[in-house]
């Protein structure tokens, strides 16, 4: 449709951009581009000094539906490195990388985790997007949002530091060394989330978000996340699902509902209002902050995350 | 199932069905005589070209405020309304066509409105937050289609004759002395008002969809314009109603379901309405031959 024709009219303009204008970037350091915020703050955590970064999709922007730009394919052509989530997540990368001309690795960072297939429940608006996307986008499969568990997160670094590694051998055991340290941040940060939403009774920790974008971070800490649009922020959904929401929610007295950074909020507050619920706050899911927001980097973003959801809970 | 449960029970039981039915009886009664208009005046598309030419509007109002939603529509009406006036005033003053107008300004527009998305770096998708689905309509967007509404029936009673009189010869309200210009300008006022509505409201494929498709349908109904007008409220709250229940009993995402029905509206329109029809055209009744 509208927003369709738009981003393959930018695809094109990509390709005409490439290579017109002169490298900016230090000569020494290996160029690595990421897609996305959060995965980029990883990469950058594990790479240091070592690396030039470029994240395509800036603060509190959407992947999902991200249009890319001449700049992000002149970005792809001179990398030396480029770090994806996977699992469908960037559903334009593909054509993006292949219109750059970049002919280097494309290191998935989610390789090896244990993706969450998408909820029958919201196949409707899956079919949508899909049709919508043509055959190069897998979103509606596998759920992509996998660093919403730091288990997860601890493997894409593993993957990060390999990929580095790889593409830069001069610098591996301090890729290594990096990764080491950050993974016991990671650990440490998985054991004090553990800790607080423990304190919350089992049976009473069922959030709605605008997006289906916390599947993992339930898994993982025992949260019952619900959604009214699924997983792709870009799926519109019908009536009978926000009228089963509707009343599951009252059935189950949920109290509580939040907001993401990245999607409008009407559609949240409308379920509130009917549910007898409260808007909890806002969670970032697919995206981090500016420098200056609650959640500028990956640890920061489950902190504030956790704490939000912990302060609903016990108010 | 009982007709009761299938037809009024979701409404009953559900606030978010009410405000969607309440929101599609204000849009289709704004929408119902200025597409009927639009279609007399050849100006079916307009409503497809404006809704791309508020995209820069919208953009920059993010960049001033961030995501808030009234400082969005707000540069989203303006920009919308500028494309209309300067294709409008273009479209008088030299020989150019109106169409022609419309697609020269409304593809300057959007080219604007991807430059400043682009440059921005960080990117949502403004288009679709900024237009939401007609199942998140709150007070505020509700407020606004109704006031929305009801001023395009107020103002289409004092200069609807002489926009009518104007689509069918412009000569004559010239000749008496009638503001055509004028008119025309603030015709295309409301179809940006009516459209902005309804782009905020229910997002941008419902609110072209629910302006034109009755409009169309209408003509093979009647022959006036006022009736025409009628007409085309009727089935475009009647595609509403339809698609708000067909989204709740088959879970279909709700905005193409009511476009659907009114498309539904349209192609029996087409095959079987009294005038002009395929049916009548093809399959002559008996009794008038004798």
């Amino acid at each position: 449709m509208y927003s369709l024709s738009r981003r393959s009219f930018l695809a094109s303009l990509a390709m005409f951009a490439v290579a017109t204008t002169s490298p900016t970037w230090a000569a020494d350091k290996l160029k690595v581009v990421t897609t996305f915020t959060i995965l980029g703050d990883m990469v950058r955590n594990v790479g240091g000094e070592h690396i030039a970064l470029t994240t395509l999709v800036g603060p509190d922007g959407d992947a999902h539906v991200y249009e890319p730009t001449p700049a992000d394919a002149r970005a792809l052509a001179q990398a030396g490195l480029v770090i994806v989530n996977g699992l469908g997540f960037e559903g334009w990368i593909d054509r993006l990388v292949k219109a750059s001309g970049y002919k280097g690795r494309v290191a998935v960072a989610s390789d090896g985790i244990a993706p969450l297939k998408a909820q029958d429940d919201h196949g409707h608006s899956h079919s949508k997007t899909h049709a919508e996307k043509g055959k190069d986008h897998h979103h509606g499969e596998l759920d992509p949002h996998a660093w919403q568990d730091l288990a997860n997160g601890r493997l894409y670094v593993a993957n990060i530091a390999r990929a580095l590694a790889a593409a830069d051998p001069a610098h591996a055991d301090d890729y290594r060394g990096r990764a080491e340290a950050y993974d016991r941040e990671l650990v440490a940060l998985d054991r004090d989330i553990r800790r607080r939403l423990d304190a919350i009774p089992a049976d009473r920790r069922r959030i709605v978000t605008s997006h289906d974008a916390f599947r993992y971070f339930g898994r993982a800490y025992g949260v019952r996340f619900r959604s009214p649009v699924g997983l792709s922020t870009e799926s519109e959904p019908s009536a009978k699902q926000i009228a089963a929401l509707i009343r599951q929610l009252k059935k189950e007295k949920t109290r509580v509902l939040f907001v993401e950074n990245i999607t409008d909020p009407r559609l949240v507050q409308q379920l509130a209002r009917e549910a007898g619920a409260v808007i909890g706050g806002t969670l970032f899911s697919d995206s981090l902050s500016g420098p200056t927001g609650p959640a500028p980097t990956y640890l920061d973003m489950f902190r504030h995350n956790v704490s939000e959801i912990a302060k609903a809970f016990t108010s | 199932m009982d007709p009761y449960a299938a037809l009024i029970q979701p409404f009953v039981e559900f606030g978010f069905m009410r405000r969607a039915l309440v929101a599609c009886l204000a849009l289709s009664l704004g929408c119902g005589p200025v597409g009927v208009l639009l279609v007399l005046r050849r100006m079916s598309l307009v409503g497809d070209a404006l809704s791309h030419a508020v995209l820069p509007g919208a953009a920059i109002g993010f960049m001033i405020a961030g995501l808030s939603l009234v400082v969005m529509s707000v540069g989203g009406f303006l920009a919308g309304l500028a494309v209309a006036v300067l294709s409008g005033l273009v479209a008088r003053v030299t020989p150019q066509r109106e169409d022609a107008s419309f697609a020269a300004f409304y593809l300057i527009s959007l080219a604007f409105g991807v430059l400043i998305v682009s440059t921005r770096g960080s990117n949502v998708d403004l288009m679709h937050v900024l237009f939401g689905t007609i199942l998140a309509v709150d007070d505020a967007s509700l407020l606004l289609v109704v006031s929305i509404a009801t001023l395009t029936m107020m103002v289409m009673a004092v200069i609807g004759r002489g926009l009518i009189v104007e689509c069918f010869d412009p000569g004559f309200l010239r000749a008496v002395g009638g503001p055509g210009a004028i008119l025309h300008l603030a015709f295309l006022v409301l179809v940006v008002m009516n459209l902005v509505a309804g782009f905020h409201a229910l997002g941008t494929l419902m609110a072209v969809g629910m302006m034109m498709l009755p409009a169309a349908a209408a003509r093979f109904w009647a022959g006036q314009v006022a009736p025409l007008a009628a007409t085309s409220s009727a089935i475009a709250f009647a595609a509403g109603y339809g698609g708000l229940l067909l989204s709740y009993h088959a879970s279909l995402p709700s905005g193409p379901a009511i476009i659907l029905v009114a498309g539904g509206a349209y192609i029996v329109s087409v095959s079987a309405g009294p005038r002009g029809s395929l049916l009548t055209r093809f399959l002559p009744r008996r009794h008038l031959e004798a």
